[in-house]
């Protein structure tokens, strides 16, 4: 299966195979009026299958929800063709409007404008708590 | 600004120096007869309370102070739709310091993330109560002399009850403290204060669902009420209400010095024969709250002067 090279964009690589999807709809891709390739389950000597998302703009992309999704995943940023700067990830301390808190009576529930904020509390679980009310993210 | 949201906000230097401010206090009240004067709490209470209203306006008073009271939503701009946040900068334009009850966690963070004076939480919700914390400290601290070395039992609703949780992360930072948690299966203390507090700081728990069976071990037995408001459905709150009442006849095997506990209001946990058993603290909890209120309040309003 053959997917062109980007010229100027991102490629998100080194996904846990069955994520991209995940960090698709998280990342907000779907709004965004440039291709987007969504490449699932290739072979990778490393991981065995990885996702792959690729960009077709040079656009921002939050390092803090792919981390969250993936703190494995690579990002590489291409300009005229080439390489020009590789990043890689860890799970960030705070999630700000990625995560919703579904605790009823959670502050967020009722106050429509106050963001959505998630704490890291136990990073060998990936365990994220809402800072209003301390209901675990899931 | 510094605020109180939760009883980890204060260290445990800083528990100790209120301590031994209420202390100086109850034993000379005319040394702060002033302490606060021409300085105004606001009260702003979105959900019924009387003890925890009263006690703060108290601790005010005794203080010198003055009180701007603000009791029940519908009073109040919040009826109209108004923010916590900017019901949080309006008041900071009137008062020294707020104290917040609100029925919604999290309600007082975002209150004092807005206010440019300290805001105490007086409870938000089933989440954190750290002046009813304070109370129970100061309860322990004259009871027992000391916290180290004390067993602590649970008894009632562990997972709504905010105050248990409060008291359960407050005695985590002293030594050789163990918890006798008791409660029915559904009221059960969350797995996340067991996981982040009693496993992560290897304290010692027995699990019961029987007020009996351990009741000879404890020093300290902190009886909870379960909550109508916090339940969704009537019919579970019904079921359960009714669980654990402490009776004389319960006391026959419990330590002669042991110290009764309750955040009150009671409805029927502990019967009012108990109230003339000298292990009753419950109400010495309550003004033992007032004076712990007016240390607070004074660190804060002092902190917030530097």
């Amino acid at each position: 299966m053959n997917i062109d090279s980007i010229q100027n964009g991102i490629v998100i690589d080194h996904i846990k195979a069955g994520s991209a999807m995940e960090l698709y709809d998280l990342l907000g891709l779907d709004a965004l009026d440039v291709s987007v390739a969504i490449i699932k389950n290739v072979s990778s000597r490393k991981m065995g299958k990885k996702d792959i998302i690729k960009i077709d703009a040079d656009i921002p992309v939050d390092l803090d929800v792919i981390g969250y999704v993936d703190p494995g995943a690579t990002i590489n940023v291409i300009k005229d063709g080439l390489l020009v700067e590789k990043k890689t990830l860890s799970l960030p301390q705070t999630l700000t409007n990625v995560l919703k808190c579904k605790n009823p009576r959670c502050i967020t529930s009722c106050e429509q404008e106050l963001d959505h904020v998630f704490r890291l509390t136990d990073e060998a679980k990936k365990l994220y708590r809402c800072v209003y009310c301390e209901t675990k993210a899931n | 600004m510094r605020s109180i949201i939760d009883i980890l906000d204060l260290s445990v230097a800083e528990l100790d120096e209120l301590l031994a401010v209420a202390t100086d206090i109850i034993a000379q009240p005319d040394q702060y007869r002033d302490a606060c004067a021409h300085k105004k709490l606001a009260t702003l209470f979105f959900e019924p309370s009387t003890r925890t209203r009263l006690s703060f306006e108290a601790a005010m008073y005794e203080l010198g102070g003055n009180v701007l009271s603000v009791t029940g939503g519908a009073t109040s701009s919040v009826a109209k739709g108004e923010s916590i946040a900017d019901t949080a900068k309006t008041v900071s334009c009137y008062a020294d310091i707020i104290a917040m009850r609100h029925p919604k966690e999290g309600a007082a963070l975002v209150a004092a993330r807005n206010a440019s004076i300290p805001v105490i939480n007086a409870g938000d919700g089933g989440h954190c109560h750290p002046t009813q914390t304070l109370a129970d400290l100061l309860t322990i601290y004259r009871e027992k002399g000391g916290f180290d070395g004390l067993t602590i039992g649970l008894c009632g609703d562990l997972k709504f009850g905010r105050t248990v949780h409060s008291l359960i992360n407050a005695m985590s930072r002293y030594h050789n403290i163990r918890f006798i948690l008791v409660s029915p299966q559904e009221l059960k203390l969350p797995s996340y204060v067991k996981n982040d507090t009693l496993k992560k700081y290897g304290l010692p728990y027995t699990q019961t669902t029987d007020l009996q069976e351990l009741l000879p071990e404890m020093d300290v037995l902190y009886m909870t009420r379960v909550q109508r408001e916090r339940f969704f459905n009537e019919e579970d709150y019904l079921r359960l209400k009714d669980t654990y009442i402490l009776t004389p006849d319960k006391l026959r095997n419990a330590k002669q010095d042991l110290c009764i506990m309750h955040p009150l209001p009671r409805v029927n946990e502990i019967s009012v024969a108990i109230d003339d058993d000298p292990r009753a603290c419950y109400f010495k909890q309550v003004l033992n709250g007032k004076y712990m209120r007016m240390a607070l309040i004074l660190k804060l309003l002092k902190e917030a002067a530097l």
